[in-house]
């Protein structure tokens, strides 16, 4: 995530630092749409992707395992183990499988905050 | 320029991919034409649709690789026409697309014989994904098959429809043997007599005359006017090319069908090119993928210039997932004064291996595995490479006994050429120096040089060439785990264990590099849990639990979770099905009993999950580690309390034997059982240790497995008492605790393991390294700290935050989960 773009998006507070458990994964909700946000407490970095696996359309990558392939974070799937980047989305272990959206993640004190593109999303922020 | 393709098989599929490949950047146009609605899929794999593959599982490339590559595909949309003259085709839905070159990749159909009555309903072929989508719409309404060929593909259909759970199938073969083209008359009886125990029921010299019912298939008859009633028939019967388009446009064809070629594969009009199971080179068609692909090659470096001719190319091959190994290789029948045929044949075990060697001992000329098909690659690649054999050629089919023998055998005895993965072309060349430019795993190696990706029967020889390359250049190898830690398991139960390490990160700061994945975290989670035995979800070792260790259930399709409580020994009071049942109503699950004699409830949500726990847990009910690598079940059978032929409680001992082990973590899981008597109703010679009365105590199997490679649990000890058989196990469990690889079940283990089971049975029975006392307190550690995890989750309110889905919106369940209605309950929607 870089200052540049972040004026155009929208940081929508999705939870406590502490209610993601260290190196792991939990779902967000925001409005109709489920988010996967991801704790990678070893690298004191935070990721967010969608959380539904375009493989078979679960929505399940929250609940995946977090890890590294030659230094990139990615999650696995817990359905068939397909890995994510968590970088930029792409699939790991099969070129052909669909990519992942990705978001910025702001944590400011102990609050965490996922940005959302102006593209059209509703822009009102949830408590 | 531009190139047209007609067909979008596998053949159609390796002939863009090479292009694409080999063509300068933007130099070539494709434009493909398919008549399936799908693009190009794994034909050769196709009867895995019916284990639970689907369609989008089968796919070679989707839609989008084609796009991405800039080809041009029409789906749906056959050509009907060619216009030499003009350079054009014309399509079905109205599509002209002018060529430069043209190549027909139309495949074959099935040969239907004009037997009366073809057109009844009922009747299938087998060679598209739709011919296997109505017969599985089909089978439902259908008890007795038929299959009209005992080929390759008829036996295939025929497995297909045990498999689609018709009661009995007849398979009727025209010829006086199975597999004629393939393996001799011997080895035909053989594998005649071993598909008759899966359930088929084989008639050979029959040739069907007619095919009776009104418009819906009854029965067959016979040309010596038996019947035989079926209501379901698959025709199997040979392959027709698709050569129509062809012969409308005046290129030759051959009189049987198959369009002519030349050894560059082109037509007669030199700027038409036909490949896969259209063409018809010198006066052959060749049925199987690997020459396909190979004339993939040879066209598509013709028309970019370069010469490399199709001369042919063999024929072998090895029959899958019909449930016995079939292969056949090089000359399978060459006559008796042109070489010397060594047979070896065990009619107990159902082996029949024949191998044809020259006059001279030098060469392996062809040969027949029925019954046991492992040495096939090896010898195929033996007798192509004309590698010289050793002085006893017999060795080849019965291994070296007794003194050492030198050459031949193992895979770098190969010559460079030789040719490793057929479907892709690879040589043993290029593997060997793909991993020593540094390309080490299988996956490594599958990426570089493409071996291996197609049909998959090549991987085995890869990995030895990987270890044997590695290995000549001084390599020590190990199992390492995966790229953040280079140590093998059992190096690291035992770094972990000397410096006591208790969590992942202290593991990975020790001994690893970067941060973890999907590999080694649940390896270092099992051994920590194998060694302390401590809850799993507490903090910073969560995460590291796999995924339905994380939840402590399995999660289902579409994101539920199952949950399945311990039944010890499979004992159960009416109090405690009466307490199920009541959870199962409330929270909507649907119920079955498992195969493991114990009850599942399916469909739970996450958020339900602690709930769930909680009632059943004051029940008096404990987790049954349905999701971990655990101690599942100790199956038993009713035993001497009621059965009149029952020599000891076997259901008393089976409860004993569970909840000493219950929740005992290992490389992979563990099941037991207790047999009452040698009738062995709990089915305990497949387990990983089983437990047999005798009139003397109990006899101890071990290392037996189920799934999908079942394998015989061995005597480990016989006549023990019962506080003597534990100790063994104990030692037994301990044992393999520590040695074995990740997710390697005791019979694999076992298999792996130097000198076998007399080995073991050293170490365990006799101390042959004087660790049993340590193994057995070791055991005892495990067994003083069991805790319910369940119980422990339900009791704490930081653990229970975990179990939801939204975390901003506890109380909410996930709105995208759907099920659907089956037999009064639900089942989870079907997922795409
Ligand atoms: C529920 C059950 C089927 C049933 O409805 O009967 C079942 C269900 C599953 N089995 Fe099984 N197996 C069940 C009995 C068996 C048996 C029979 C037995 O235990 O007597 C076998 C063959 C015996 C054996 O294991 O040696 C069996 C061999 C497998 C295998 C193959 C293991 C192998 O070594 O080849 C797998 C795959 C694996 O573990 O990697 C598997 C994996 C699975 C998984 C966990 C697949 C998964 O990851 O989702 C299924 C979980 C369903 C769920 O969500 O609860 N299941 N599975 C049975 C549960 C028994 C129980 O009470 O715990
Ligand atoms: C059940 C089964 C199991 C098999 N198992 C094995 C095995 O174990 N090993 C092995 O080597 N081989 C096996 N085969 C054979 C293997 O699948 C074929 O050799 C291979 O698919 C041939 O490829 P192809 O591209 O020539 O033809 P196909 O894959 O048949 O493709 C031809 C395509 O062209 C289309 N077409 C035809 N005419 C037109 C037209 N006018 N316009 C547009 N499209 C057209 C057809 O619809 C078809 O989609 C098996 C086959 C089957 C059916
Ligand atoms: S329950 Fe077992 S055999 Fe049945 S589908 Fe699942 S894994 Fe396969
Ligand atoms: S659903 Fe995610 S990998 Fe299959």
């Amino acid at each position: 995530m870089s200052l540049e773009n972040s004026a155009t998006l929208t940081w929508f507070y999705a939870c406590k630092v502490d209610d993601v458990p260290a190196n792991g994964g939990v779902c967000v909700k925001y409005f109709d749409e489920q988010i996967a946000l991801f704790r990678f407490a070893r690298r004191n970095e935070w990721y967010a992707t969608q959380n539904l696996c375009p493989h078979r359309r679960q929505m399940a990558l929250s609940r995946g395992m977090t890890g590294t392939q030659e230094g990139e974070p990615k999650v696995a799937c817990p359905f068939h183990k397909k890995s994510f980047s968590l970088v930029d989305g792409r699939c790991l272990t099969d070129e052909h499988e669909c990519s992942l959206n990705t978001y910025p993640v702001k944590v400011e004190g102990d609050r965490v905050y996922i940005g959302i593109g102006a593209g059209g999303q509703q822009v009102e922020v949830m408590a | 320029m531009k190139i047209v393709i007609i067909g979008n098989g596998m053949t159609s599929y390796k002939f863009c991919e090479k292009m694409m490949a080999k063509a300068a950047p933007g130099t070539v146009e494709l434009v493909v034409f398919g008549e399936e609605p799908r693009p190009a899929y794994d034909r050769v794999h196709l009867s895995e649709f019916f284990s639970g593959k689907t369609a989008t599982d089968l796919e070679i490339a989707p839609a989008s690789w084609y796009a991405e590559q800039n080809i041009t595909l029409h789906l749906g949309d056959p050509v009907q026409q060619i216009d030499r003259t003009l350079k054009t085709v014309h399509s079905y839905k109205g599509i002209t697309e002018s060529y430069d070159y043209l190549v027909l990749a139309t495949g074959s159909a099935a040969f239907v014989p004009p037997i009366p009555g073809v057109d009844k309903k009922g009747v299938f072929i087998y060679r598209t994904i739709e011919d296997l989508e109505m017969m599985r719409d089909y089978a439902p309404k259908a008890t007795t098959g038929a299959v009209i060929g005992g080929g390759l593909l008829g036996l295939e259909a025929a497995k297909a429809l045990l498999d689609l759970g018709l009661k009995k199938t007849h398979v009727i073969e025209f010829a006086p043997r199975l597999m004629p083209r393939q393996i001799d008359e011997a080895g035909s009886n053989l594998l005649k007599a071993k598909l008759e125990t899966l359930g088929l029921e084989i008639h050979t010299s029959k040739s069907t005359t007619n095919i009776l019912g009104e418009d819906t298939i009854t029965g067959l008859q016979f040309s010596d006017d038996s019947i035989l009633e079926a209501d379901m028939l698959v025709i199997s019967a040979g392959i027709s090319p698709r050569d129509e388009v062809a012969r409308l446009c005046g290129l030759e064809t051959g009189h049987r069908g198959g369009i002519v070629v030349n050894e560059q594969l082109q037509t007669t009009d030199p700027c038409i090119y036909a490949i896969g199971e259209c063409a018809l080179y010198n006066g052959m068609i060749y049925g199987l993928v690997a020459p396909g692909y190979e004339m993939a090659e040879v066209a598509c470096s013709h028309i970019l210039g370069s010469h490399k001719a199709f001369t042919g190319f063999d024929m072998s091959t090895k029959l899958k997932l019909i449930g016995v190994d079939v292969a056949s290789f090089g000359n399978p029948f060459a006559p008796a004064d042109q070489c010397r045929t060594i047979i070896f044949e065990d009619t107990m075990k159902g082996i029949y291996k024949r191998i044809n060697v020259s006059n001279d001992g030098q060469h392996l000329l062809g040969g027949i595995l029925i019954g046991d098909a492992d040495a096939y690659n090896m010898l195929l690649q033996t007798a192509k490479n004309k590698v010289i054999l050793p002085p006893n050629p017999e060795d080849l089919l019965l291994g070296a006994r007794g003194a050492q023998t030198e050459g031949g055998a193992g895979v770098l005895g190969l010559p460079d050429e030789a040719t490793i993965c057929s479907c892709e072309n690879v040589s043993k060349a290029t593997i060997c120096n793909a991993v020593t430019a540094g390309n080490e795993t299988l996956d490594a190696v599958k990426k570089c040089t493409k071996a291996g990706t197609c049909c998959g029967g090549c991987v085995p020889m890869v990995k030895d060439l990987i270890t044997s390359t590695m290995k000549a250049q001084g390599k020590y190898i190990r199992n390492v785990v995966c790229e953040h830690f280079s140590y093998s398991r059992q190096e690291l139960f035992d770094l972990i264990k000397i410096k006591e390490i208790r969590t992942f990160d202290d593991a990975l700061d020790h001994y690893g590099q970067g941060d973890g994945c999907e590999v080694c975290k649940p390896v270092v989670a099992s051994i920590l849990a194998s060694l302390w035995n401590e809850m799993i979800l507490t903090k910073g070792n969560d995460t590291v639990q796999d995924s339905n260790d994380r939840y402590l259930a399995n999660i289902q399709k579409g994101g539920t979770y199952s949950v399945v409580p311990r039944v010890p020994g499979g004992e159960i009071t009416p109090r405690q099905l009466m307490v199920i049942a009541q959870v199962a109503e409330k929270y909507n699950l649907y119920t079955k009993i498992t195969g493991g004699q114990r009850i599942d409830m399916f469909g739970a949500h996450v958020n339900d999950l602690p709930l769930i726990w909680e009632e059943l847990v004051a029940a008096g009910f404990e987790s049954g580690h349905a999701y971990g690598k655990a101690l599942r079940t100790v199956k038993s059978c009713v035993g001497s309390t009621w059965c009149r032929f029952g020599l000891h409680d076997s259901v008393s001992f089976a409860i004993r034997i569970e909840q000493r082990y219950r929740g005992l973590r290992a490389p992979h899981k563990l099941k037991s059982a207790v047999s009452g008597c040698i009738r062995e109703c709990a089915e305990a010679q497949s387990k990983d240790f089983g437990i047999i009365a005798t009139e003397k105590g109990w006899n101890l199997y071990v290392c037996g497995n189920g799934g999908s490679k079942p394998q015989h649990a061995l005597l480990l000890a016989g006549d023990v008492d019962s506080d003597t058989c534990i100790r063994y196990i104990d030692r037994f469990l301990m044992f393999y605790i520590k040695t074995a690889d990740p997710l390697t079940r005791t019979a694999t283990w076992l298999n792996k393991l130097d000198g076998g089971i007399e080995y073991l049975r050293n170490v365990v029975v006799n101390d042959s390294l004087g660790i049993a006392d340590q193994l057995e307190a070791e055991m005892q550690v495990l067994v003083d700290n069991y805790k319910c995890e369940w119980k422990e989750v339900v009791e704490n309110p930081e653990l229970r935050k975990r179990f939801s889905h939204f975390v901003n919106a506890p109380e909410e369940k996930d709105p995208t989960i759907k099920f659907e209605n089956l037999r009064e309950q639900k089942k989870a929607a079907e997922w795409k």
